[in-house]
């Protein structure tokens, strides 16, 4: 019995070794488990812990300058601060809504609404003025965050509003250079990277990891300050004088390309672009209201139905698009008689007329069954190819555009570039308005050769007519010059293409000729400038629909005329009392290059291209 | 400890009637307590802080259990252990009411699942439970003798295991604890019985069972069709899958345990206790053990609990009677498979279900209970008469 139970015993105590060994084998099984996981997926699980506790917070770059050729600072960053609230931090609700409301003048509604939500981080108010945000930040509130960061700063204020741009409130450009060159100005976010909670409360204790962003780079155009705030003068004082609409102001290098001035007036505040500038609202109604058909067969509820349709955001949205448009490159226009210098551009070029060539104008020409006047309704009497186009005489156009013919006069135009745009680095350029091919009879013709019944842009004009008095090349309009950082360090030269002789040289020596001819004896009298060789043409249209009595004048000049340096298109839109461009519009190229042309030349002007 | 264990050896000769005292196995379970109390504090406070306003408010409710708790565990293991014997058969059906009573309005729901009973005092009965299966399973054990031979004694031995297995599982939705429950009796019959054939079937059978079930679920994984528990199974397999749902306490405890490498992050500065990973200073708390001590501290945890069922081993071996060796028994392989679950839990090992870290998780029923038995062992420890050895 005493063996039985001893050999029980002897068994029981093997088993709970068994038990006991089964136990730690798990034991160390899950030890090896562990050590798998904390040494061969830490670093795994370490990563993927990361990115759970992080969160994010950008940090904006400093967006790139631009600058004018000669370094000055066209748009340039101030710091602003953006004011949060962090709803866990929040002691005494009631203090920050009002202090808030005081501070950052905003309704109690608004703030209270922003302050309640429970949320990790709200916005309350971002672009706020450094001041008030280093006023709010010294009152040390809790729950008040103040970060800093950039806002897009125009020192000039309304200057070359249209064609600089300015940008959101995500530092993306909105119109302008600031859209297209958006790449290399706005630079790289950086991020602060905090450690939260999991209710994306941060912990201070564990601190922040900052990735510092990377500011945008400097762009430096082809504007020039003082040109663009002389063009700017005059086309201001020429609307006022003249009550005009609108007045467009083109100067460029018509060797290169390069703008140098790109006005449109009125233009408006950069550092407020979506405040409506002073008396753009009464033009925009006249223009509105022109837009309307007249009332026809459509009955007065449909045209209510019509503009009730649009919210007063869409109108007002409209409206500020409306008043950002730069009419040099985003609006098409009929050139008139400046298109004449394309006219005897192709029809010399086509051997079709000479210089020498005589004329007779008895004040209209006959086409077809049609009787097109010439804007001397008596006549010029008889004249060579050079007289008629001092005198801007349109029989003479007309006759010579005849004999280059519809197929060929399209092809000219087609070589010269008109039909296509110009592709100017700015956005929205608008394209050519012509005829379809087929449908350019001689009548069509006719008129085209003296600039009517198509539309193109002013830079168009002004780009085309480069071209023919450069010595022939087809040159790209531009602004943007170079990138570089704000040392000073050049990053990238952009190159713009030139299409080599769309007209001979000869060609373009006597189309200098001739055009030196209409300022010093003909109808751009009034755009000479004493002690300089100016070329030019001008131009009054009629606007469309024709005996509505407005007008657009317009006038092309460049100097040297025999080696142009610069070229200059003002295109006034809708002046009261006199019209004519020849009076009027000569006149603002005249008194712009009085002004620039000294200056250009003591910056080596007519001694070297690229000044 | 073998030091000590020689002298007890050592001794015999010289002092036949000594009884014995394991201070190893004391020491432990203060060792383990008071680590546990930091640990809970460590995973808790943020939450208890931002839910309670008191960063403290776990550790002092486990503070309190703990004490109470050391008390029952003195008186314990001053009661003869063969007192036992009388509340075997009593004991197991109380628990078994206790277990019902969850039904009444006297059982609440937390965090899911009902299973606590509300007695002025906040009890899980599946605690209960435990404690009444190592009693009553020791008793029958000893007095059906060497009928535990005869498969039919085997079978009426283990068909109130059963109940009692199903009524925890169903009744108070707590597998793992029905599990335990299982696996104290099955430890048990295996210590008395002679043989080793039926468990070694036993437990192929039950792995080619899960293998089985596992290669099923994988073949169709359409889970919207399928139940509750198989939803955990697929979570199982791949936690990432699952991460909004099922595998979302897994996933945070691998993430917890992974990014503590091998040295840790330090005592303290857990991440994922920051509300990341649910039930971080109860189920979880080994992940932030991890986190925080790294593989070295869950190593030396491991360890601990190594040190405490090898003493259990040694207690068991000296009981003087089968009783006593088989209550140990009974609490050895409670202790070892509550641990084990856990572990593997934590790690994904094995699906997820909830059950606690013995002396280490936050649960006032668990740590009284648990000292219960540690009083028990004590007093089956201090029974060992030196001349016995």
């Amino acid at each position: 019995m005493m063996s039985l139970e001893m050999k029980n015993k002897i068994s029981h105590r093997k088993k709970i070794v068994v038990t006991f060994l089964i136990c730690a084998t798990s034991f160390f099984l899950l030890i090896g488990r562990l050590a798998y996981l904390m040494i061969w997926k830490s670093e795994y699980y370490t990563e993927q812990a990361t990115k759970l506790h992080e969160r994010e917070r950008p940090i904006k770059a400093a967006r790139g300058r631009l600058l004018d050729r000669d370094g000055n600072v066209l748009a340039d960053n101030k710091t602003v601060c953006t004011i949060s609230v962090i709803h866990s931090q929040i002691e005494d609700e009631e203090k920050v809504i009002a202090f808030l409301c005081d501070k950052l003048m905003l309704s109690e509604e608004t703030v209270r609404k922003r302050v309640e939500k429970i949320s990790a981080m709200e916005k309350i108010k971002s672009n706020v003025p450094k001041e008030i945000g280093d006023a709010i930040r010294e009152a040390d509130i809790p729950g008040i965050k103040v970060d800093e960061d950039y806002k897009r700063y125009y020192p000039y204020g309304d200057l070359a509003s249209k064609v600089l741009g300015f940008t959101g409130a995500d530092n993306q450009g909105i119109i302008g250079l600031e859209v297209i060159y958006d790449e290399y100005l706005k630079g790289t976010e950086g991020k602060v990277l905090t450690v939260t909670d999991a209710k994306g409360i941060e912990l201070e204790a564990v601190g922040e990891h900052r990735l510092e962003p990377i500011a945008g780079n400097d762009l430096v155009l082809s504007l020039d300050t003082n040109i663009q705030s002389y063009a700017y003068q005059l086309a201001k004082q020429v609307q006022a004088s003249k009550e005009a609409d609108r007045v467009s102001f083109l100067v460029m290098n018509p060797q290169t390309g390069e703008i140098l001035a790109m006005v449109d007036v009125p233009e408006f505040d950069l550092n407020n672009p979506y405040t409506i500038t002073e008396g753009y609202k009464e033009l925009w109604d006249k223009e509105q209201a022109r837009k309307q058909p007249k009332q026809t067969d459509v009955s007065d509820e449909t045209i209510i139905e019509a503009i009730k349709e649009k919210t007063p955001q869409e109108l007002e949205q409209e409206m500020l698009n409306g008043m950002w448009r730069n009419g040099c490159i985003n609006d098409t226009y009929e050139p008139g008689s400046t298109f004449k210098v394309i006219t005897a551009a192709a029809a010399l070029e086509a051997d079709v007329v000479t210089t020498e060539d005589s004329f007779h104008c008895p004040g209209y020409v006959i086409v077809e069954d049609r009787r097109i006047r010439c804007h001397k309704t008596t006549g010029h009497g008889s004249e060579n190819f050079v007289q008629g186009t001092m005198n801007s005489c349109n029989p003479v156009f007309v006759t010579v555009g005849l004999r280059v013919g519809v197929k060929n006069y399209y092809n000219y135009m087609k070589k010269f570039g008109l039909l296509d745009r110009t592709n100017i680095d700015l956005p929205g350029e608008a394209g050519t308005i012509m005829h379809q091919p087929d449908n350019i009879g001689e009548v069509e013709l006719a008129t085209m050769s003296f600039g009517q019944s198509f539309q193109i842009t002013p830079l168009q004009l002004a780009t085309t007519v480069s071209s023919i008095v450069n010595g022939g090349r087809r040159i790209t309009p531009h602004i943007g010059m170079r990138v570089q950082t704000a040392e000073g360090k050049v990053l990238k030269t952009f190159s713009y293409p030139v299409k080599k002789q769309i007209i001979s040289e000869e060609t373009s020596e006597t189309m200098q000729m001739m055009l030196e001819q209409v300022v010093e004896n003909g109808s751009g009298k009034k755009g000479y400038v004493e002690g300089f060789s100016i070329g030019g043409k001008t131009a009054t249209s009629q606007t469309l629909p024709r005996g509505s009595g407005r007008y657009i004048a317009s006038f092309v000049g460049f100097s040297p005329a025999d080696n142009p340096q610069i070229l200059a298109l003002v295109v006034i839109h809708n002046p009261q009392g006199t019209y004519y461009g020849g009076q009027i519009a000569a006149p603002v190229v005249r008194q712009l290059f009085e002004n620039i042309l000294p200056y250009l030349q003591d910056r080596g002007y007519n001694k070297c291209q690229d000044f | 400890m073998e030091r000590r264990f020689r002298t007890i050896q050592g001794g015999a000769a010289k002092q036949n009637t000594e009884s014995f005292f394991d201070y190893t196995f004391l020491i432990t379970v203060f060792f383990l307590l008071g680590f546990g109390l930091i640990m809970i504090y460590s995973s808790s406070s943020y939450k208890a802080n931002l839910t309670f306003g008191d960063s403290s408010y776990y550790l002092k409710k486990q503070l309190l259990a703990t004490a109470i708790g050391l008390v029952a565990m003195f008186i314990v293991s001053r009661i003869p252990y063969h007192a036992w014997e009388k509340l075997a058969i009593p004991g197991l059906i109380v628990s078994i009411i206790l277990i019902f009573m969850v039904l009444t309005p006297l059982g609440y729901e937390a965090n899911g699942a009902r299973r606590w009973l509300n007695l002025g005092i906040s009890l899980q009965p599946a605690e209960v439970a435990k404690l009444g299966i190592i009693l009553f399973m020791s008793y029958m054990v000893c007095s059906v003798g060497r009928g535990i031979r005869k498969p039919k004694t085997l079978i009426v031995l283990l068909l109130p295991v059963i109940f009692v297995f199903l009524i925890v599982w169903k009744i108070t939705e707590n597998m793992s604890s029905a599990i335990i429950i299982m696996g104290i009796a099955v430890a048990i019959i295996f210590v008395a019985s002679p043989d080793y054939r039926k468990f070694v079937i036993l437990a192929l059978g039950v792995i080619a069972l899960a293998a089985l079930l596992v290669y099923m679920l994988k073949q169709n994984q359409d889970a919207s069709s399928l139940g509750f528990r198989f939803q955990r199974i697929l979570a199982w397999l791949n936690p990432e899958a699952y991460a909004s749902g099922k595998g979302f306490q897994t996933l945070q405890a691998l993430y917890a345990i992974g990014s503590g490498g091998i040295f840790g992050k330090g005592l303290g500065e857990s991440m994922q206790k920051l509300g990341f990973l649910p039930e971080a200073q109860n189920d979880m708390i080994f992940s932030i053990i991890c986190e925080e001590l790294g593989l070295f501290g869950a190593m030396a945890v491991i360890m601990l609990f190594l040190l405490l069922i090898w003493r259990c081993m040694i207690i068991a071996n000296n009981a003087p009677d089968l009783f006593g060796a088989l209550l140990v028994v009974g609490v050895m392989s409670h202790f070892a498979i509550q641990v084990i679950l856990n572990i593997a839990v934590c790690t994904n090992t094995i699906p997820n279900t909830g059950i606690s870290l013995p002396f280490i998780s936050y649960g006032g029923s668990s740590v009284v209970f648990l000292l219960i038995e540690v009083g028990l062992v004590l007093n089956v420890a201090r029974s060992i008469r030196l001349k016995e050895l």
